[in-house]
Order: C-alpha cells, then structure tokens, then sequence
C-alpha cells in the first residue's frame, strides 16, 4: 500500500507539473538564515541545480513535512537538531540513502545515520554548556560559574536561565544529558535544585544566551556555539564547557520521502558533506563541530576534544517514547515545585 | 414597480451564470495549473493535453468519467430560459440544477484524491479505482460558482428574501468561500483533538486530556501557578477592557474637544498597529527589563534592587495595550462621529447638563462601539503570539502553549486542538457576552433627516481624566518608538550605541550596475513579496468583509446566527492553528495551494475579515433602515442602495477595513510562518529570523522601514476613501 502510494505522489508530481514548484530543488533548512542562503547559492553555483529554500525551526520544519506527508513539497531537509530528524526518520517520513561520502565523515555521525536506518546523517555537531555576561557578574561581584554543579549554588538564584524542556530541543538536550550524566534520579535531583535557581524556562532554546547578552539574566544554557555566535556579535558574553562533561546534539540531514526531485536531492546531499560546502559554515559565524573530518575548524570555535563529551545515546532518548516519559516526569516533579 | 421586473422572462445575471458554467466546464483547464496567473497553459498543448484539458474534453475521451453527471445540471437550466420568473418550475430547475451540480462537483472533489478514492467505504462499494486526481484549476471554480448561483438564482425566485436575487447571491456566496476557508480547515485541524496515539479517534480520550490541571489549575491562588487557560482570561479581559478605554479616550478628544494637533494624535493611534511583531517586546525589554534603562535608574533612585518585575503579566499586559488600542480607537472613532449631535442637543434643550446627556445620551448610543471594541481586544489579546513569547516570563498563555504543541520538542497536534478549543470557547463566549450586553436596543443615530450641529464637548469632570490619561499614553507611545526608531541606526542595540546606518544598507540596498537597477539589500524579496500580497489582500477583505456587515445587519434569513459565529470564528483561533489547519486542508486536492502565493492571500482574507464586519456592524448599527426604504421605495434595487447609499455612509468602516487588512498583512506572523515558502516569504518571518539571529539591528532597521511603508500607505488609503460628510457638522477643531 505504501509503495504504491509513494509511486503515485511520484507520478502525479512528474505527470501534473501541477503545483509543483519551478526550482529543480525544494530545500527546507533549519539552520541560521545566512548559514542557509550561502548553502543554497553555493550549491546553485557547484551544480546549477536552481534552489528554492525555505528556512524554519526543526520543530516548524518537521510540523510541515509530517503535515505533508500523504504529497510532500519538499526534497531535502538540510540543519537543525538531530532529534526530530530522527522522529521523522520513525515515522518513516524520510527516505534511506547512503552516501559515497561517508568515508570521510566523523564516526559520530555515521553512528547516528546507523541508528537511524540510514534515513539521516549528522552534519554537524555541538556540546551543550552556558554562556554569563561578565559585565553583570562583575557588578555582581560573583565569582566565574565553571561546572554544572555551581549554577545550583544559591549565590545564582534568580539568575538562571534556560528554555522549557517541552518547547524546545536544547532543554530536551539539556535534560536528557543530566539523566544520562548523573543517572536518572540524580539527573531529576540536579534539575529540581537547579529549579529553585531559574528565572525563567524560555520557549525558545537559544532565547537564554540573548538574555544573557542583553543583560536580563546572568547565566543562560544554551548551546556553546549558539554562546559563542553571541559573543562573537558584540555582546559581553562568555562560554563555558562545564566540568563534569556534556552532551551534545548532532545536527542533521534527511531526504524527504516522496521526494520529487530524487536525484537532485540526493546531489545536494553529496555536496552537503563535502569539505567544501561544511567550510561555509566559518564564514556565517556557526561555530558547530563538522562531519567531514577535514573540514576547516574555526579558533574561535568550542574545540570538541576539550570538552568532555557523555556518550549521548541518541537512539534511546531520542526517541518519543522516551521523551514523553522524561518530560511528564519532568513537568510534575520538577516545574510545579516552589521557587 | 416591482412588477415590471417580474415580466422580464430572463435576468440578465443568470444568462451569465448560465454561459459562465458552460465556460467552465468546456473551455478552461479543470485542473489546477502551474501558477495561477501564469498563462503558458494556453500555448502547452491546450485544449487536448490531459494536464490543462476541459472537463469536456476528458470526458468525450473517456477520462475522469465522474464529471459528467455535471453536464446534466449545466443543461437544465437552459430549458427554463424563456419562462417567466414566476413560473415555479422556473425556481425549482435552478434549485434542482444548481444544487445538485455542486453537491456532485464537491462529493467527487472530495472523494477522488490522488490515490484514487480517499475513504475506505467508497473502495468498497464501487471497488477499487485506478484513476485519479489533482487539485481543482479555473474551470472547476468557475463551474462551482455557477452552479452555486444558479441555486441561489432558483432560491430568490422562489420568494426568499423578497425574491432579491442580489442579496440571496451574496448570503450563498458568502457562506460557501466561509464554508470552504474557515469551517473545512478548522474541522480538519479539530478532528485531531479527539486523535489518539495510535492514529484512531475516541470521544471518551477527549475530556480526561481536556480537563487537565495544566489548563485549568488554580494553585496559583494558594501561591502556585495556575492554569494556561485562567492566565489568558485574565489577560483577555483586561485587556478588552483597557484598550476600549484607552480608544475611547482617544476618540474623544478627536471629537469631542478643542485639541489642536488631532492629526498628529491620530498618527499616534495608527503607530502601534502598523508595528511588526516583536519589536514593541524588545523595545519595552530595553527600557523596563532587568538591565532596562528605566529600570536601573529607578533602581538607582529609590535605592532598591532591579527586578525582573515586566517578564510575566505587566509586560504582556503593557505591550498588548500598546498594540492594540489602535484596533479600539479605529472602532470607536467611527461610533463616536456618528452619534448624532441632534440627539444630544435635544437632550441640552430639555435642560440636561452637559454631563446627563454625556451619560444618559452620548454613552449608551456608543454601546454597540464599545462592545465591539472590547469584543476585538479580548480577541486579539487571546490570539496574540508575538508579545507573550518576549515578555511572557513563565506566564503561560494559550496562543503559546498551542504554538510549542505543534513546534516544539513534543510536537503533540492533538493537545494544540485542545488548547485550541479551549481558546475558542472563551472567544466565544465573549462573543455571547457581548450580544447580551446590547441586546435589542435600537442605536439608530443616522437617519437623513435634518441632522446640523456639531457634538457638545466633553463635560469637564470627564475632560480632564480623559486629557491626562490621552497625554501619558501618547508620551509613552512616543518613547517606545524613539527607542525603535534609536535601536535601528546604532551599532548594537544596548551594548554598543555607535551611529550608523549600515542596517538599512544590508537591508535595503540598490545598486547601480550596467544591467540597470540591481536590488542587492538582503530585504528586498520579501518585502516585495508581501508588498504585493498586502495589496491583493486588502480590498478583498474590505469587500467581503463590509458586505457580510450588510447581510448581518439589513436582512434577516433563516441561520443567521450561526453564520455571523462563522465569519467570527477565522479571528477567535490563533494563526498558528490556522496555518497548520490550512496546510493540512489544502496541501490535497481538491484544493491544493500550499506553497503558492494564493494561500497567503487567502489566509489574511479569512483572517481579517471580522475586522471589517465587526466595524461594519458598528456603522450600519446607526444608519437608519428608513435610509434604504427610501432608496427602495424609490424603484432602487438592493444592489444599488448597497452601492449609493449605504456604501458612501461607510467610509470610515471601509478605511478601517482596507487599512487593517493591509497592515496585518504585513505585521502577521502566526499563521503566515507555516504558509510562507521559498517563492513567498513574508517580511514578519524574515524579520523573526534576524531576531532568532541576534542579528537584533537589521531586525529594528527593517521593521522601521516597514512602520514608514505602512504610514505612507495608510495616507494613501485614506485620500482615496476619502471622508465621511455626516450631516453638516464640522468638527471643533476646524472651526478654532
């Protein structure tokens, strides 16, 4: 039944040019704005495959792909947390594909493809940590948070700042890190201490650092590479990989299933783990760790190997199962607690 | 007179129908075509090529052989041509022929998808079908319309509403475009609230999910934190409350007292309606927030530590009044201006002090403009997504909580439908609320008899409250823009506060280069993009909107009810769920527009056309139904009161129509962030990017440039519309 689906939104997209679009390649991206322009226009130049790009929020993107599911519009899906590439690689909304490229890529995204039935592969990759304004810390007077541990102390209450685990992917991350990190009643015990300290769960899971850098909350978990970008546009912000080790999210890449321009998308996800296309990154400031193992690293980008990196199980936890369980666990033991 | 019309064997209009059917059906491509104002089809191999064929041609070959029982119902009305109107065979071919035409033309739409039939029952009792098909084009939506006017033709001859076929036209084309764009998505998107896990649907799942603590907990009133659903009450209601105030406020010092520089207030008003999304939360982040400037130096005054007090209700609270007070103002300006200044003075010269009538006469005939008002407020305030995800802390309400179900890291559809239905209940009830309130009074003010003088000025125990509070505000107002305005030319927005216009060039520059004229700011595309798209939008909106008003207010007709919940219904549910609801109705066929520019301009059509009916509602509510007897009585047919007498006393609601939907056009961004695509993006999601980027100048630079865009554009329209003469009042402030 499903095949003959798939042949026919295949046959009705090449029969009835219909609605379809004029581009060769429909590419839906999740990473930054520029990170995305300078892919699309880098690979039209590579290829002359003519691009039509659109960029949302993973969490947006993948909405879309699993409401267009039964006549998808787009071809491939390029950036943006690994998890709901991963989702969509369960509900079999993207298609396998394994790439001549793979040799040259890091074991932890060919790991993270294989988990995945090769229905998406990591690009890129970064760790988990925080970033403080040191011009509000030092009128403060407070001293330099270094590990996870120090943002319970009770110096730091009300200055805390992280997103909520139910919005978004970061605080998923941030959770399933501590559970793997300090097993799973230690983890529920470090978020409820580290809960009296929080000022705010934002919505969105790179909403902390800004705050951080506009000065409207001391310390913000985020990304590392999202505390460095803020760093790098001007503000007061400094990064830090805590001392107890992190997890870390691979951001990833997937054919959409039913694609209309198969070849064309799966040219584009050739080129995408390329050393050339994964060397764009330096020049829009994304300070995330590449797949291709010769790509360029930036100095002023979180180096993997310092950073005491768990061994994230990306399979178990980020599956739904597993993620509605954590954060129903989390939603009732956790944020109906008192600040 | 009437008479005459009644001898006339065959309306004109149904001629047209007639051949417009044909037309459809013979001619122009059934299906949908590439583009839809792209014209290649013509030279691509119509009319035999299967992809741009007529319905006629693919059944005379043997194709898609369920369009033809259509021809059927094309054909009968051919045979009551030359009979008279009165003739009940005359009604009852078009009844029959229209109705059953569309009945047919939808039931296949819906039944014969891409893959053949699209429900398991139809498969197994017609077997299994090897044919299929795509998303209707020009011809099937010609086709429909004829039939649906056929019907509507056969309905007035048959005596409904007067036998007034202008006016049974438009309640059943109305209804059909609301059937199709506003209850059909919606049922969709609602059917997933009674999902479950395992892709089945169950009643019982429903209430436990619905009555969840989350949505309905009241700890907060024993120190914790209560549920979405009371929090946006809450808000709600103030704000309905607030803005109606504020606007009036406003609107009386426009009309009802010497002020002199009243179109510089009036601007004022406009501003924050015209401002995209998240800048007003950024603007008040910079001067209330934890580092804000206001903040700090009142910190450093009293003495006391600076608190993150504005995260949560204040902010929310503060930057919804901002945003929305010029919806109440917009209402009640109109509302005000009409009531008519006889009245009052009737009241004067029977020795009521300035303040009885203010209190006795004035402001019970604004009722239906406060009502409205605060009905838009409440509404708006509910819906809105933008200021409570920058200042709502950890005050959760709906509109978010629905946005993060479908987006964020749970992705659960069936507990947004939920939030969803919770929101529209109270949307609805306001609605209710709101109609108890007025009740049958009548508000009639405008009447055409001899209606001199000019409006007594506000008693002064009300003047001076309503002076200080008109002043704070607009001082407000003005700082908030001068933070917006100041936040677009320096380096980095509180941090590095270094002049320079480098934003507005990264945006918006133009090149000179040997091709001519080259584009190169990064802006450019969506901006034109949603230039263009505002502009389709708005007249759109204005007309389907004002005439909806017409209907609600003049006529009277079995449903009514249900129908002004209908077109309420688009502007009570948050653009998220709309724009997940549109893709999910319209990325199959047999309407398929996801990914064109079409399905923006129809999104911000449904979406804002209550504003033009609830403003409509609240001008026609004055205008005195003698107005139209008389046009009437005088041999004029329904349209042309419409048109000559109705229309011009509108003006004010149809300014408020064109530039609300204009401007929404260009500030939405809930809906517009799932609809947007790589060929259309929109200015808000480009805009929201940069922010999401820290790239927080370009942002402000943009949206500055837009605010001055808009301003232009709103002075445009207003020239164009032109103003309302009532009688022959002049206002105060020209006669100083």
């Amino acid at each position: 039944m499903m095949k003959r689906t798939f042949a026919a939104a295949l046959t009705s997209a090449t029969a009835l040019s219909g609605t379809a679009a004029l581009a060769d390649l429909n590419l839906y991206c999740s990473a930054q704005e520029e990170w995305c322009q300078i892919m699309e226009k880098s690979f039209e130049e590579a290829t002359g495959i003519d691009v039509a790009m659109t960029r949302k929020s993973s969490g947006e993107t993948f909405a879309q792909i699993q409401a267009e599911a039964s006549n998808p519009k787009g071809d491939v899906w390029w950036g943006g947390t690994g998890d709901p590439h991963l989702q969509a690689a369960e509900e079999d909304l993207t298609e396998p594909y394994v790439s001549p490229m793979r040799d040259q890529l890091h074991p932890w995204a060919i790991a993270q493809a294989e988990s995945a039935g090769d229905k998406t592969i990591g690009i890129y990759s970064g760790a988990l940590g925080f970033g403080y304004n040191s011009e509000m810390l030092e009128k403060a007077g407070l001293p330099a948070p270094a590990c996870w541990e120090d943002l319970t102390k009770p110096e730091y209450k009300g200055m805390v700042q992280m997103a909520n685990p139910n919005s978004s992917g970061t605080a998923y991350t941030t959770l399933a890190s501590m559970v793997q990190m300090f097993g799973e009643d230690g983890g529920f015990d470090y978020m409820k201490r580290l809960h009296a300290n929080i000022n705010q769960y934002t919505k969105s899971g790179s909403a902390p650092i800004k705050a951080a850098g506009q000065g409207e909350t001391l310390i913000g978990i985020v990304f590392m590479h999202d505390a460095v970008a803020t760093t790098v546009a001007g503000f007061p912000v400094v990064t830090v990989a805590p001392c107890e080790g992190t997890g870390y999210e691979i951001g990833s890449m997937s054919i959409i299933k039913g694609a209309r321009n198969m070849d064309e998308a799966k040219a584009f996800y050739d080129w995408a783990l390329s050393k050339e296309a994964q060397d764009l990154a330096l020049q829009v400031n994304a300070f995330q760790v590449m797949s291709n193992v010769g790509a360029t690293k930036s100095d002023k980008a979180p180096d993997l190997a310092s950073i005491k990196l768990i061994d994230y199980d990306f399979k178990k936890y980020g599956s739904s199962d597993e993620r509605k369980r954590l954060l129903s666990k989390w939603d009732t033991e956790v944020s109906t607690l008192p600040q | 007179m009437r008479t005459v019309s009644l001898e006339q064997t065959t309306h004109p209009v149904l001629i047209f129908w007639i051949i417009a059917g044909w037309v459809g059906y013979c001619i122009l491509p059934w299906y949908g075509v590439e583009g839809f104002w792209s014209f290649e089809w013509l030279v691509d191999g119509w009319p035999l090529d299967d992809d741009y064929a007529p319905a006629a041609v693919l059944v005379g070959v043997g194709q898609k052989l369920w369009l033809a029982p259509m021809l059927l119902a094309l054909a009968a009305p051919l045979l009551v041509l030359g009979r008279r109107k009165t003739d009940p065979l005359y009604a009852q071919v078009l009844i029959a022929a229209g109705g059953f035409g569309f009945a047919w033309l939808v039931a296949q739409g819906l039944g014969i998808g891409l893959r053949g039939f699209t429900a398991e029952w139809l498969t197994t009792l017609f077997g299994t079908l090897d044919d299929r098909q795509f998303g209707m084009g020009y011809g099937a939506m010609v086709t429909a319309s004829a039939f649906l006017f056929l019907f509507t033709h056969g309905i007035a001859a048959r005596g409904a509403i007067n036998g007034d076929v202008f006016v049974t036209s438009a309640i059943g084309g109305v209804i059909a475009v609301v059937t199709i764009f506003v209850f059909f998505p919606i049922t969709k998107m609602l059917l997933a609230a009674f999902a479950t896990d395992d892709g089945g649907y169950s009643v019982l799942g429903f209430f436990p999910k619905f009555f969840d603590d989350r949505i309905w907990g009241l700890d907060c009133l024993s120190g914790g934190r209560c549920g979405v659903a009371w929090n946006s009450l809450l808000l709600a209601v103030l704000v309905g409350v607030l803005t109606t105030l504020l606007g009036l406020a406003f609107a009386l010092v426009l009309t009802r007292s010497g002020f002199r520089y009243k179109r510089l207030l009036r601007a004022l008003t406009v501003l924050p309606i015209i401002t995209p999304p998240f800048v007003i939360g950024l603007a008040i982040i910079l001067l209330f927030g934890l580092s804000g400037t206001v903040t700090t130096s009142l910190a450093a005054m009293f003495g006391v530590e600076a608190t993150r007090w504005i995260y949560g209700l204040p902010g929310i609270l503060i930057a919804q009044l901002l945003a929305f007070t010029p919806i109440a103002f917009l209402v009640l300006i109109g509302v005000v201006e009409g009531v008519s200044p006889s009245m009052e003075e009737a009241a004067q010269t029977l020795r009521a002090n300035r303040w009885q009538t203010f209190r006795t006469v004035s402001w019970p005939l604004m009722r239906p403009g406060l009502a409205n008002a605060f009905l838009l407020g409440f509404i708006e305030s509910m819906a809105d997504f933008g200021n409570p995800l920058v200042l709502g802390g950890n005050f959760d309400v709906l509109s978010t909580e629905i946005f993060f179900a479908i987006v964020g890291a749970q992705y659960d559809q069936s507990r947004a439908a939920i939030l969803a239905v919770v929101l529209l209940g109270f949307t609805l009830g306001a609605f209710y609320l709101q109609r108890f309130w007025l009740g049958r009074k009548s508000y009639t003010t405008v009447t055409g008899k001899g209606d001199a003088g000019v409006h007594p000025p506000m008693p002064n125990g009300l003047a001076y409250p309503v002076y200080a509070v008109v002043a704070l505000w607009s001082a407000f107002t003005l700082v908030v823009y001068g933070m917006i305005l100041y936040g677009s030319v320096v380096q980095l927005w509180g941090v590095d506060d270094t002049l320079t216009f480098k934003h507005y060039l990264t945006a918006f520059r133009i090149d000179w280069t040997e091709d001519g004229l080259r584009w190169t700011g990064s802006a450019w595309d969506s901006f034109w993009t949603t230039m263009t798209i505002a502009t389709l939008a708005a007249p759109l909106t204005a007309a389907i909107g004002l005439i909806t008003a017409y209907l609600l207010t003049r006529q009277t007709f079995a449903g009514k009810r249900a129908f002004e919940f209908g077109t309420m219904l688009s502007f009570a549910i948050p653009g998220t769920v709309i724009g997940v609801a549109y893709i999910l109705a319209f990325n199959v066929p047999p309407i398929e527009i996801t990914g064109t520019g079409l399905i923006l301009v129809i999104s911000f059509i449904f979406r804002n056309m209550p504003v033009g009916v609830r403003a409509g509602i609240a001008s026609m509510s004055q205008l005195d139904k003698s107005l139209d007897e008389s046009s009437l009585t005088l041999g004029a047919n329904s349209w042309q009161t419409f048109r000559a007498v109705i229309l011009p006393l509108l003006r004010p609601a149809i300014l408020a129509a064109l530039v609300y939907s204009f401007v929404r056009a260009m500030t939405a961004i809930s809906a517009v962030i799932f609809l947007v695509s790589a060929r259309y993006d929109m200015s808000t999601s480009y805009i929201i990017g940069r922010v999401e980027n820290n790239d927080y100048g370009l942002a402000i630079a943009y949206s500055t440039a837009l605010i001055f865009v808009m301003l232009a554009a709103v002075g445009l329209l207003q020239l164009l519309v032109g103003r309302t003469r009532i009688g022959r009042r002049t206002s105060h402030g020209e006669i100083h």
